[in-house]
């Protein structure tokens, strides 16, 4: 998921400012803001406020209700685990348990060395090809341990 | 030039599509074979993908489950001309997966480019528009209330109804929003008509806005679904250029754009309050109602709300006639639905067909039975707030009322198969704990409720006080069903007391003997 630049508050400002002709702006800001940073850092909130002209508090309660805008950048690389019945139905919850005991991880967790964030997700509608996850946004169908911990591999070498 | 079909469909990428893809084009180049590919969306036939098709002269020939390393020996076959290989099925079209069904929503979903517009209308898109423009906006809100389309999200209401109320609301500006949240688990049906036939989201998008009076149309996206993200994208593109939307589609002074939101990871969005809430930029909380967004939607203005599929159906609607759509199906349950066969099955797809399928026809003779080769012990029917269904009810015809009379719903039309491995009183508690990750917060019983029930079962399947603490769950259901705003809580239920009716020994494991084996 590389690419993300580091926090420039005049950068913000002109993707704030890209969007305010928008109805209900501000979930295309807080992806464009992501985006451009990797996660929504905690100076962006009262910028958007401001030129949303909402509260800070109004603004910090939209950003915390959605469980996909990051407080903190995530790793280099970002693999989402399905969790929902349909991978269920397939194994998937033992699939997942064993990965994460291998690479000493919990769900949302990133390892140390800043390769890889793995996080749950429910339903990806890749619900023929179960267990389904998506690795830095590619689709992974009839995901097993020996596919996961390539990826998780190639996640360290690059 | 032979034309090469490599699906862009998301699933197909999932088992790698793209990687036989390059194969294909570096076979293709070292021999000097001139092709042309098309990246259609998928048939649906979705345990052979990735389908490679080639075009022929006797129509196109089938080659599934294709890994790269097949390509060289695809080639020596000369599959370029429909040659015999182990991995040919033949004519896709005569292939009985395909054969058997009624596509009407998904008529063109895999078999076109889709985001060639040429393509589109060569194979009978835009007639749907025309015929509206023709007969003007009363009679098209006759035509769709004529073909008994309900609602596909999951509540199955009238479209035709729907639309006609926000059409007569008093207004300076009307919506049309489409739910394109898909978050139950086992669905995928509108993914794949997005990836497959996105003009005909946009063609039915335009049509409802022509009906009701609007010139602005959302397609409210999940965030989970990034490949169609990219095809929509296109597609709008492409239908801008074309002065298909604009302030003048296709020269008929009707003006209408559609924009792509995206959602960010909430299940609870797709409820269509939540989703309004999350459009305007909020908190995705559900809203009371009354009032109906059919009268205060999005920015407080009347603003239709329908499923991707429900909007996709209007253009056979209006093309095809309202009374030929009400000819399928059965009892109130008119047209097709868009079946999705998910989970452990052995032909997992999508599969179009009109309503009145038994269940065990969907799960046994389409889908093969389990993957696993185990006996089908459970069938989820309509995502996570559904029940499980057991064979012992596999006769109950595919039906919203038929499924109602066993407090089960149709929803999307999602089926998961559950082999004899599965622990009930897990999906139980899976149940519990998804409806307190995902619940908005606005009422107790569902946020409270669903925490106390994933700790209730807990203390069930750990053994203790075995028979109060189910009564106390079945109680706590009853709360959350008769006290919650909105389906999420009030459903959320229903697949934890279908599991302890019909799946009682899997509670009782602690403490039941064990079994002599
Ligand atoms: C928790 C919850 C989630 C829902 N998710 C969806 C969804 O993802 N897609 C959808 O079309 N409808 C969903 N619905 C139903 C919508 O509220 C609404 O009924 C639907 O969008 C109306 O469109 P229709 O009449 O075309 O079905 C959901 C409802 C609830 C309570
Ligand atoms: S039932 Fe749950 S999701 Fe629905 S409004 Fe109440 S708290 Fe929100
Ligand atoms: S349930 Fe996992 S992809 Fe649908």
């Amino acid at each position: 998921m590389s690419g993300a630049v580091p926090w420039n508050e005049a950068r913000a400002q002109e993707i704030i400012d890209a969007h305010l002709g928008l109805e209900g702006p501000a979930l295309p800001i807080l992806h464009a803001i992501q985006e451009e940073f990797g996660y929504v850092p905690e100076a962006a909130v009262p910028q958007i406020a401001q030129s949303l002209n909402i509260s800070r508090a109004e603004m910090h309660g939209v950003v915390s209700f959605y469980h996909d805008f990051r407080r903190a950048p995530a790793g280099r690389h970002v693999l989402k685990l399905c969790r929902a019945e349909s991978c269920q139905s397939m194994g998937s919850e033992k699939i997942a348990k064993d990965f994460l005991e291998r690479v000493k991880l919990e769900w949302g967790g990133t390892a140390n060395d800043g390769s890889l964030t793995v996080e749950a997700v429910y339903c990806l509608g890749l619900c023929a090809h179960s267990p389904g996850a998506l690795y830095d946004n590619e689709p992974i169908g009839r995901v097993d341990a020996e596919m996961l911990d390539e990826l998780a591999a190639e996640a360290r070498n690059s | 030039m032979t034309k090469v079909y490599v699906p862009r469909d998301m699933a197909a990428l999932a088992v790698g599509a793209k990687r036989v893809l390059a194969a294909i084009e570096k076979e293709a180049a070292a021999r000097g074979e001139a092709i042309q590919i098309v990246r259609n969306g998928s048939r649906g036939l979705l345990w052979l993908e990735p389908l490679v098709e080639v075009e022929t002269p006797e129509g196109r020939i089938g080659y599934g489950n294709v890994k790269p390393s097949d390509v060289p020996s695809l080639f020596d076959a000369g599959f370029l001309r429909g040659g015999a290989h182990p991995l040919s099925i033949g004519k896709v079209e005569e292939h009985p997966y395909w054969a058997k069904q009624t596509r009407v929503t998904f008529e063109r979903v895999g078999v076109i480019d889709p985001v060639n517009l040429d393509d589109y209308v060569a194979h009978g898109g835009g007639q749907g528009l025309a015929k509206a423009f023709e007969i003007g906006p009363a009679k098209v809100i006759e035509e769709v209330t004529k073909s008994g389309l309900r609602g596909r999200g999951g509540a199955g209401f009238p479209a035709g109804i729907k639309w006609k109320t926000v059409a007569d609301a008093p207004a300076d500006r009307r919506y049309v929003v489409t739910n394109a949240d898909e978050g139950d688990s086992g669905t995928f049906a509108d993914r794949m008509v997005m990836e497959g036939d996105p003009f005909v989201l946009i063609e039915g998008m335009t049509i409802c806005g022509y009906a009701i009076g609007a010139s602005k149309g959302f397609i409210y996206l999940r965030a989970e679904y990034p490949q169609c993200a990219e095809v929509l994208t296109e597609a709008l593109e492409a239908a801008r250029k074309a002065g298909w939307l604009g302030p003048n589609v296709r020269g008929s002074g009707f003006a209408f754009d559609i924009e792509l939101r995206i959602g960010a990871g909430a299940y609870v969005c797709g409820e269509e309050t939540s989703l309004l809430e999350s459009l305007e930029g909020k908190r995705g909380i559900v809203r009371a109602k009354p009032p109906l967004p059919a009268h205060v939607g999005f920015m407080s203005r009347p603003t239709v709300v329908n499923n991707v599929l429900t909007l996709a159906t209007a253009p056979a609607i209006l093309a095809k006639g309202g009374e030929y759509y009400a000819s399928l199906g059965v009892g109130r349950s008119r047209g097709t639905m868009p079946l999705q066969i998910a989970g452990n099955v052995k032909f997992g797809g999508l599969y179009e067909t009109p309503f009145g399928l038994t269940l065990g026809e969907i799960v046994n003779d389409i889908g093969g039975g389990s993957l696993s080769g185990r006996p089908v012990r459970a069938v989820q029917c309509g995502g996570p707030l559904g029940a499980y269904v057991p064979p012992s009810l596999f006769d109950t015809p595919f039906d919203y009322e038929a499924f109602q009379k066993h407090d089960s719903l149709i929803g999307h039309g999602g089926l998961v198969v559950f082999d004899d491995t599965v622990d009930m009183a897990q999906m139980a508690r899976f149940g519990m704990e998804f409806c307190a990750i995902e619940s908005c917060g606005k009422c107790t019983p569902c946020r409270i409720g669903s925490t106390r029930g994933v700790e209730t079962i807990d203390r069930i399947v750990e053994g203790v006080d075995v028979e109060a603490n189910i009564e106390l769950l079945s109680d706590l259901c009853h709360t959350m069903k008769f006290g919650s705003l909105c389906a999420l809580g009030g459903f959320a239920p229903y697949p934890v007391e279908s599991a302890l009716r019909h799946y009682p020994e899997d509670f009782r494991k602690a403490t039941l003997p064990a079994a002599a084996e």
